[in-house]
């Protein structure tokens, strides 16, 4: 029983409770009069007795069957894994089991037993899967039909269910971002245990070279963070150098001066800026911007390496453009028609108007804008990769190249690594200050937004 | 199919001796609708006329006419003419912004700039240059705020929000921000209808002292407002100007049936 014909049963067996529901509370209205709830809200009830405890068994079958079926094969293993620790078990398990079922390699006819027997094991997991699940189901459908009479308070029942299940919708998203953050703090904490938090907090030092032999050449790290701030911060700043100005006054132009039709054309247009991937952004960075930076650098004197911070940077401002533009032109609409009228009814021009009432009052909200796209900014990886380098230089020039925390932590985690060398973990330790920054940001950034909503309402 | 009724001319005295604003063949269209049929109408100097009629009958967009307010809408198309003195508003030769200058409008709902109180009423003399220095500011400032009757409120809290006054304090506002450029007339929407009773007294009040100094025109869905504030009343229906006459024959002799029918209350 595959996946997807078990999901179609329940969704037909579903549809079948649901018109049982119906029909046997029309039934019962029949015969003893009036129903408390309308015949479908029976029918929803119904159902939904239904699918709950198919999703209990589901979910319980996830928690359990795993290790079932990895306990019965190792109960099967040759001695030597049975009696191995559990490391090497799990290597068994993933590293020659998996590949053997997937039919990569078959070497030995001990190792074959072994895989009939793991298809059997699945197989007959399947067959329990699917008998659980229709038994739960079957289950909770007579139950919820046995429930219905004519003054029972399906609406009530079936309302607080739809509750419930939304409810465990935002849990989950709740609890999945909490969960992240947890296991990025953990993380975290066991890197400083081997460096010292002023070390990473203060040093100026990035070059987490960890020997993978003991005995290897420049065995130890360095791991200041502080040449990835800046280099951070010049990116982003050169970012947004470009993208404030631009992605303002284009919002102006938008919502202020553009007619109707210009800006039902134009404004899509720049939300599509936004839908580019942003390694399109980043070749385009390293392939066209970078070497024409370069170029004219030379023709006028300056010495600009090919992987720069001003490549990035600009590129960035680009990508970033759409953001600033479309979340201002929102905070300049949502600058009430009245307050236009009153200035431009005092003999206002124009860009007094502008200048004087709508962006001093829209102003909150586009400062909210500009946080969030500098947080946009700091958290971009790709372009720099491609178009800054990996050289953590620190420094405030431009035309030198730089490297970001992102990037870094894409290299440190790139390649095989051991798990809990200090390079791994320095991983979590970026990410985590990287998250914070990013937390601050949005946090002001949803401060200011509130106190302007509260202006105007 | 009811018949199309025939409005014909208008009633009353439509015409006065020395106008300061004088409209001739006025029609406004938004898109294909036509909002104002073809009316006549002059405003005399240093005196309120209001402006009555059932809702949607044009009050708002005539009055709106009148200092080119209109054309912030994209579809409106307005035609006639319009003098303010001598000059032919809507002629090539005037420019729009010294003529909001020299006619002000204040709208129905409260329109405070989000700026200080001091601010919301400096925000008009200095983009028209009008003061020299800081000092001449401020007597324009505490000028406009004493006539529109607000200095005495406000005067220990002029740097704080205009929009933390209260609402008939907020509209005393935006009438000192309109007074501040030294307009010659003052257009007002509804200025009363988003009050409570007690500022609306206060507004009423104040009207009927800056007569003195201003040309008023008042669009009011109040006839209790139009006859205690006005002069001369104008009674728009569907877009044409029914009857203009002194208030108080509007109101106790009205030439129009259509008029009779409104104040009866047997219309709108
Ligand atoms: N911005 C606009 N666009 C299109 N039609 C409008 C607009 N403003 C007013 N109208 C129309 O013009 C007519 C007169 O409106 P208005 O002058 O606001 O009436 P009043 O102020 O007397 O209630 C109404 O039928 C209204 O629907
Ligand atoms: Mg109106």
């Amino acid at each position: 029983m595959t996946t997807t014909s078990i999901f179609l049963c329940l969704a037909l067996l579903g549809f079948g409770f649901y018109l049982l529901g119906r029909w046997r509370a029309m039934n019962a209205s029949v015969i003893s009069g009036k129903l408390h709830s309308l015949p479908s809200f029976h029918g929803a009830y119904v159902a939904m007795c239904m699918f709950v405890p198919v999703l209990v068994v589901i979910i319980a079958w996830l928690l359990y069957s795993g290790n079932s079926v990895d306990q019965q094969l190792l109960n099967a293993a040759p001695i030597e894994i049975q009696e191995a620790g559990q490391l090497d078990q799990t290597k068994y398990l993933y590293s020659i089991i998996t590949p053997a079922v997937q039919g990569l390699e078959v070497s030995d006819s001990a190792l074959a037993a072994q895989v009939t027997n793991f298809q059997e094991l699945t197989k007959r997991n399947k067959l329990i899967r699917f008998i659980l699940i229709l038994l739960a189901a079957v289950l909770g459908g007579l139950w919820g039909l046995l429930k219905i009479k004519p003054d029972f308070r399906a609406r009530n029942q079936f309302e607080s269910g739809v509750k419930y299940l939304l409810m465990a919708c935002s849990l989950i998203a709740i609890l999945t971002t909490i969960g992240i953050v947890l296991s990025v703090l953990f993380e975290s904490i066991r890197f400083f245990n081997k460096v010292p938090l002023h070390e990473f907090l203060f040093g100026t030092q990035w070059s987490p070279q960890i020997a993978i032999r003991a005995d290897q050449v420049g065995s130890s790290g360095a791991f200041g963070v502080i040449p990835l701030v800046t280099g951070t911060l010049l990116i982003a700043t050169l970012a947004m150098l470009v993208a404030a100005p631009i992605g303002l006054m284009a919002a102006i132009y938008l919502s202020e001066y553009a007619s109707s039709r210009v800006r039902s054309v134009a404004k899509p247009m720049l939300e599509i800026l936004a839908g580019i991937p942003t390694v399109v952004y980043g070749f385009f960075a390293a392939l066209t911007v970078a070497p024409f930076l370069r170029n004219w650098g030379d023709s006028v004197g300056l010495t600009i390496s090919s992987e720069s911070a001003l490549a990035a940077g600009v590129v960035m401002g680009v990508m970033i453009i759409p953001y600033v533009s479309s979340l201002s032109d929102d905070a300049i609409n949502a600058v009430p028609n009245s307050l236009r009228e009153g200035a431009y009814g005092l003999g206002s021009t124009k860009s007094e108007t502008i200048k004087q009432v709508i962006f001093p009052a829209a102003l909150p909200g586009i400062v909210s804008a500009l946080l969030l796209a500098v947080s946009r900014a700091i958290g971009e990886t790709m372009i720099v990769v491609m178009a800054a380098g990996l050289a953590a230089n620190l420094t405030a020039n431009p035309f030198e190249s730089v490297t970001t925390i992102t990037v870094q932590i894409v290299t440190l985690l790139v390649g095989d690594q051991e798990f809990d060398s200090p390079k791994t973990l320095a991983a979590f330790a970026l990410g985590l200050s990287l998250f914070i920054v990013t937390l601050c940001l949005n946090i002001i950034a949803l401060r200011v937004v509130r106190k302007y909503r509260e202006r105007y309402d | 199919m009811q018949d199309k009724i025939e409005y014909g001319k208008t009633v009353g005295d439509v015409f006065v001796e020395n106008p300061r604003m004088s409209v001739r063949g006025a029609n406004v269209y938004y898109a294909d609708k036509q909002a104002i049929h073809d009316v006549d109408l002059d405003i005399a100097k240093n005196q309120v006329i209001a402006m009555i009629g059932p809702s949607g009958c044009g009050k708002s967009t005539f009055l709106r006419c009148l200092n080119r307010m209109n054309d912030t809408i994209d579809i409106c198309r307005v035609s006639g003419e319009f003098k303010l003195d001598q000059d032919n508003i809507y002629s090539k030769e005037i420019d729009v912004v010294p003529l909001r200058a020299r006619v002000g409008i204040v709208f129905q709902k409260p329109n405070p700039f989000p700026k200080s109180i001091y601010d919301n009423v400096a925000y008009g003399p200095r983009i028209h240059g009008l003061a020299k220095n800081k000092v001449e500011l401020d007597e324009i400032v505490e000028n406009s705020l004493q006539k529109a009757g607000l200095f005495d409120e406000v005067k220990d809290r002029l740097h704080e929000s205009g929009t933390g006054l209260s609402g008939g304090q907020q509209q005393r506002l935006c009438i000192a921000r309109t007074i501040a450029v030294g307009p010659e007339v003052i257009l007002m929407d509804e200025p009363c209808s988003a009050l409570d009773p007690i500022a609306t007294a206060k507004i009423e009040n104040l009207i009927d002292e800056l007569r003195e100094n201003f040309t008023i025109v008042i669009v009011t869905h109040s006839m209790q407002q139009a006859a205690r504030v006005s002069q001369r009343t104008a009674y728009f229906h569907m877009g044409h100007l029914i009857e203009v006459n002194d208030t108080e024959k509007v109101f106790t002799n009205p030439e129009h049936k259509l008029t009779e029918d409104y104040i009866t209350g047997r219309f709108g």
